[in-house]
């Protein structure tokens, strides 16, 4: 790739994550984060390449490492958010505060 | 790399730009999420299938072993511990981008395929990388308060020098490209930079600090794109960095401070301000849960403000309790989040909504604002500069102009609170001496927890 095309591609998508992000509601920006940050694993594609390049022992080492490192990023990073982001799903919270509120009266009801 | 790899790199790309799209609106969060994961298998499964792969027996193995750690670790994670797990994945894709670099250095060194471009980016990359990864460590250490050292004295010219040899060393892998020893060298001086300049970050400044390193691991991850020639990790790393910048930029707003001023002069001084004493001497009126029921009882509408100190208690179900009383009571109840309540940007929505506080009553500071005139209680749970008033009135302070929440405009402020000391800005709050406020003293969990009891036995 030509190198100009490659600062052009940098620079575009700069100006793209810019418009992207900018109005987003505070609830989500820690979704957001942890959802981003699994995408810069990204790096896991350089990764493969180096692990799988078949130069030497110790550059495979590294690719090992570096896949390892990666894919910790990427697996864990779109797991949690999946996992943070079902939290504020609307549809739950009204079925398990309706079953909250069914078991804290009926333990009123014992106090009392 | 054949032209079904370059299409499949276009598809992931594309992908990850309508998930983040998708990931800034709460309806949409959800598959949001999915889009960028759905990307990112496309991207593995089209580099597994690229001709440059010649052996696989280290890709298994890094791919069974890194999805085993990162799924335990996702599952186990607490919501309090978000901020420091987000921390240790930011630092892994950093510390990746550095392995990677390093590979195709040497690589490049053995084969003599090497470009003063391939070397100027493999040293970027090596540079923000390492930065990355021990800054990182070190944010995770801090988050986890285990790790309290704040550095030395002349720990900035430190800096300084570690700067400069980073770009000499960056010079020397492209001026003597066939040698490896410069991309480690390069790589020991960025890691300690890395340690210096998050070492004395602190408080409530580390949302901050995780937005910044968020942004570099995506730079570190374009300047690997750069190394290999590949438009997808220029492309999704560019989108990360320029979101990360973002939100950077937003945690500075919400607390009124540069970013400079956030990375080099961290702990802002007491001075410039009426002294603790001045402010609380006979003015200060302790109260009981029992007086905070009776007065709760008798509110039509109560606003809670949360603070750091709700999430360092782990208060979040015990103030759902509350509320929920409360508001089968017929009381009104609403939470005011500031931008910079939690641990990291948005920790506090995160973590009232695991308490399954729904989040259309988590209401923003500048909307909220405006009702707290008619509100009859409120309620300060463990936070202390954003609703410290010196911010609107003392020009001097070293908080003057920081947005924040005005609860002392509503009926009766109640503040929870261990003692009377001072939040980060090391500075006395005259919100808790304020004639409409009173003091409930005591931890968090245990104050909101003796409300609850005393309001049921009313």
């Amino acid at each position: 790739m030509d190198l100009l095309i490659a600062v052009t591609l940098f620079v575009l998508a700069v100006f793209l994550g810019v418009e992207l992000i900018t109005k987003v509601p505070p609830t989500l920006h820690t979704p957001l984060m942890s959802g981003s940050n699994a995408i810069s694993g990204i790096t896991i594609v350089g990764a493969l390449v180096a692990a799988g390049a078949d130069h030497s022992t110790f550059t495979a080492v590294l690719g090992f490492a570096a896949v390892t490192l990666a894919m910790i990023n990427v697996v864990g990073g779109f797991l949690v958010t999946h996992r943070m982001l079902g939290m504020f799903g609307p549809k739950r919270r009204r079925d398990t505060s309706a079953q909250d509120r069914a078991a804290s009266s009926a333990e009123g009801a014992g106090d009392r | 790399m054949d032209d079904w790899t370059t299409l499949g790199y276009l598809a992931s790309a594309v992908l990850f730009i309508l998930g983040l799209k998708r990931l800034s609106r709460p309806r949409t969060a959800v598959r949001g999420n999915q889009f960028g994961a759905t990307g990112m298998l496309i991207a593995i499964v089209v580099t597994l299938t690229d001709n440059a792969i010649l052996g696989f027996e280290w890709i298994i193995a890094g791919l069974v072993l890194g999805t085993a750690v990162g799924a335990v670790l996702a599952v186990r994670v607490q919501m309090t511990a978000m901020p420091e797990l987000v921390a240790l994945f930011n630092g892994f894709g950093g510390g990746a981008s550095v392995l990677v670099a390093a590979a195709s250095y040497i690589e490049a060194a053995d084969l003599a395929t090497d470009t003063p471009r391939l070397s100027a980016a493999a040293g970027l990359a090596a540079l923000i990388g390492a930065v990355t990864f021990t800054g990182s460590l070190i944010a995770f250490g801090k988050l986890r308060e285990t790790l309290k050292w704040s550095g030395f004295k002349g720990m900035q010219v430190v800096s300084v020098a570690g700067v400069a040899a980073a770009v000499v060393f960056g010079v020397l892998m492209v001026a003597d490209a066939g040698n490896p020893l410069w991309i480690w060298l390069m790589v020991a001086v960025a890691a300690v930079l890395g340690v210096l300049v998050v070492s004395p970050i602190g408080g409530a400044d580390m949302p901050v600090v995780i937005a910044l390193l968020n942004s570099l691991s995506g730079m570190a991850a374009v300047a690997a794109g750069f190394v290999l020639d590949n438009s997808l990790l220029i492309i999704a790393g560019s989108l990360v960095g320029a979101s990360g910048l973002i939100l950077t930029q937003i945690m500075c707003v919400a607390m009124n401070r540069s970013l400079l001023a956030v990375m080099f002069s961290p702990a802002p001084s007491g001075a410039g301000g009426p002294s603790a004493d001045d402010v609380y001497e006979g003015k200060v009126r302790s109260t009981s849960a029992d007086d905070v029921a009776m007065l709760l009882e008798a509110a039509e509408r109560v606003a809670i403000v949360p603070g750091y100190g709700l999430a360092v208690a782990q208060a979040q179900h015990a103030v759902r309790d509350l509320a929920r009383r409360l508001e089968d009571r017929g009381t009104q109840v609403v939470f005011g989040i500031h931008p910079v309540a939690g641990r990291m940007p948005g920790h506090m929505n995160v973590l009232l909504a695991e308490a399954e506080i729904g989040y259309e009553q988590l209401i923003e500071m500048d909307d909220i604002n405006p009702t707290f005139e008619q509100t009859d209680v409120t309620i300060v749970l463990g936070a202390n500069d954003v609703v410290n008033p010196i911010a609107r009135t003392e020009p001097s302070s070293p908080i003057a102009g920081m947005p924040i929440l005005d609860v002392d405009k509503s009926g009766v402020v109640v503040v929870i609170k261990r003692s009377l000391s001072p939040g980060f800005a090391g500075i006395p709050n005259p919100l808790f001496a304020a004639d409409n406020s009173m003091m409930l003293f005591g931890d968090g969990r245990e104050a909101v927890v003796s409300i609850t009891k005393a309001l049921q036995q009313i």
